[in-house]
């Protein structure tokens, strides 16, 4: 089935002074109407280059890039300008007009974009007004009402995306690009632009494009990705299917490097569990390697213990080194086990809900 | 002495001083402005890229801007005879001021337009937007501060060319310090035109400051 955008053995390359640089060579893609499409690769890959390419920011040197069956090399400057009011785009910096109110910066693509120029339509097929009530619709959506009359300046990064998304979808696009679009924010701050990326592609089946580096932005919300290593395309496929089996060298990096930021995650939730349990820090300094303190432990009081953290060595015979350890619940033990561990030397300290 | 007529005389020579410099800013601007935008459209990394054209302005620029407004001055007084109708006094001394602010303004243009984020004009692209609406919609909304500010510098440099032409009778509180005070040796008269032109620059620096600041938007 031919999809929404269709990209046929595109290169591109940069002429410059000292010599030409091929940014992609011979990339094809098929991206189906309604999906979120992930395109993901380490800085350099091409990611950036190609994201433009799908709306002509950049010309292609060679192949094709259709929209809809339509080639956008055929089309003329004013079409061009038409179609790309079907294909909104995010940024990672979120280049909004820094000089004018979050309202206007909404009205901005219905009031002077190439909306309404097609079929040889004038601009100005919406009035001002119509276009404020658009914008306030669309602040509603991305849940910033009672910053209508802000400037960009007032708002967190955040919040500038979410207007950025908000003047995106003010023409009605079939297609949103994201360039990085959460590369300049925080965990938390990204959770919830990707949540809200998630729902307007449910609500309004618009087809979503998303280009970053971070495993995790794809592993969250896509349902295809394409890996791009040094201006190829080096694998593609269902999410799932690339996680369970990557095929290349590249994929595998990059899931490996994400497997990183999802122990992190890990950990957050360990670190809710541990709330209200008692943690110990016990550091070894004279204590022979040969001593299982531990698991003797264990074994004598019968109870578990949980170990958080352990980085220990053996220098020349004396283990060195710290652990940290959570401790059963009854009050009795842990005081019984303390006094333990200091017998054989080690220093204990308690710490509050272990944070790593 | 100080007489009547000297106040009224110096009273004059202000607005004289006033008209030239706000008529040749204005006019300055009408064509320092769009080749300011074209120079900053047309060039490598603009939104419009046209070597020939920047390359033409360029050079137009670079002459006008090299030649000291004194010889400016005499160079064109024909020009200035065939617009005018003659070559001295304030009317005739607002074309070479004309002459020589345009380049100069058309380059503080192209800088102030040039300062405006990549990012935020590959966004009006991307939503459509053709080349002159990004013009008038982003670079010139986005640098409105900046231009502001060079507006403020315009109006001190001009009047200070303004001043210069009283060599060569151009009129205003520039020719007054020029007759007096150079060849009449009345210095008081040269020092009191001297202090209305450092007046006249630190309303113009003043006012032109403020309402670039009060009209940015970047600041909370």
């Amino acid at each position: 089935m031919a999809g929404i955008i269709e990209v046929h053995n595109l290169s591109k390359t940069f002429v410059t002074k000292d010599a030409d640089v091929e940014a992609l060579q011979d990339i094809s893609l098929s991206i189906q109407a309604g999906d979120i499409y992930g395109i993901i690769g380490m800085s350099g890959a091409g990611k950036s280059t190609l994201v433009r390419c799908l709306n002509f920011l950049e010309r292609p040197t060679s192949g094709t890039v259709e929209i809809e069956g339509r080639d956008l090399s055929a089309l003329s400057e004013k079409e061009l300008r038409a179609q790309r009011a079907e294909i909104a785009m995010i940024f990672q910096h979120f280049n909004l007009l820094m000089q004018k109110n979050v309202t206007d910066n909404i009205c901005f693509p219905l009031l002077y974009g190439g909306v309404g120029k097609k079929d040889g339509g004038k601009r100005g097929t919406i009035s001002k007004k119509d276009a404020r009530k658009r914008a306030a619709e669309l602040l509603e959506i991305v849940g910033m009402s009672e910053k209508a009359k802000a400037y960009p300046s007032q708002l967190s990064g955040g919040q500038k995306q979410r207007v950025a998304i908000a003047r995106a979808l003010a023409a009605n696009p079939k297609i949103l690009l994201c360039d990085e679009a959460t590369s300049a924010l925080d965990p938390q701050t990204t959770q919830s632009i990707l949540q809200l990326l998630k729902q307007i592609n449910r609500d309004y089946g618009i087809t979503i494009v998303i280009i970053t580096h971070e495993m995790s932005v794809v592993r969250e919300i896509c349902s295809h990705v394409a890996i791009i290593g040094g201006g190829r395309l080096v694998e593609q496929g269902r999410v799932a299917d690339i996680f369970e089996h990557p095929k290349t060298q590249e994929a595998k990096e990059l899931i490996v490097k994400g497997k990183g930021e999802e122990r992190r995650t890990l950990e957050d939730r360990q670190k809710d569990l541990m709330k209200g349990k008692c943690c110990i820090r016990i550091v070894f300094s004279v204590n022979s390697s040969f001593e299982p303190v531990i698991a003797n432990m264990v074994l004598r009081f019968g109870q578990p213990i949980n170990i958080l953290r352990a980085d220990t060595k053996n220098v020349e015979g004396i283990a060195r080194g710290e652990m940290i350890l959570s401790l059963p619940d009854d009050a009795q033990i842990q005081q019984e086990m303390k006094d333990y561990l200091i017998e054989r030397g080690l220093a204990v300290e308690e710490v509050d809900g272990y944070v790593d | 002495m100080w007489t009547k007529e000297m106040t009224l005389m110096m009273w004059e020579g202000t607005l004289d001083t006033l008209f030239m410099t706000l008529l040749s800013t204005f006019f300055g601007y009408l064509l320092g402005l769009p080749m300011g935008i074209a120079l900053a459209v047309t060039d490598r990394d603009g939104i419009r890229p046209n070597a020939v054209v920047y390359k033409i302005l360029d050079i137009i620029a670079n002459i006008v801007r090299s030649i000291p407004f004194l010889i400016l001055l005499i160079l064109i007084m024909p020009f200035t005879k065939l617009i005018v109708g003659r070559s001295y006094g304030t009317a005739a001394t607002v074309v070479p001021l004309t002459v020589a602010a345009a380049p100069f303004i058309g380059r503080m243009i192209e800088s102030s337009l040039k300062e405006v984020d990549h990012g935020v004009i590959e966004a009006a692209q991307s939503m459509g937007a053709g080349t002159m609406t990004i013009i008038v919609r982003v670079l010139l909304v986005e640098a409105r501060t900046s231009i502001l500010v060079g507006v403020t510098i315009a109006l001190g440099t001009i009047l200070g060319y303004s001043a210069m032409a009283g060599i060569v009778g151009g009129g205003g509180l520039g020719d007054i310090a020029m007759r007096y005070g150079y060849y009449r040796y009345e210095s008081d008269i040269m020092l009191a035109a001297v202090v209305l032109l450092v007046i006249l620059v630190q309303i113009f620096q003043t006012l032109g400051m403020r309402m670039s600041v009060k009209l940015d938007r970047r600041k909370r």
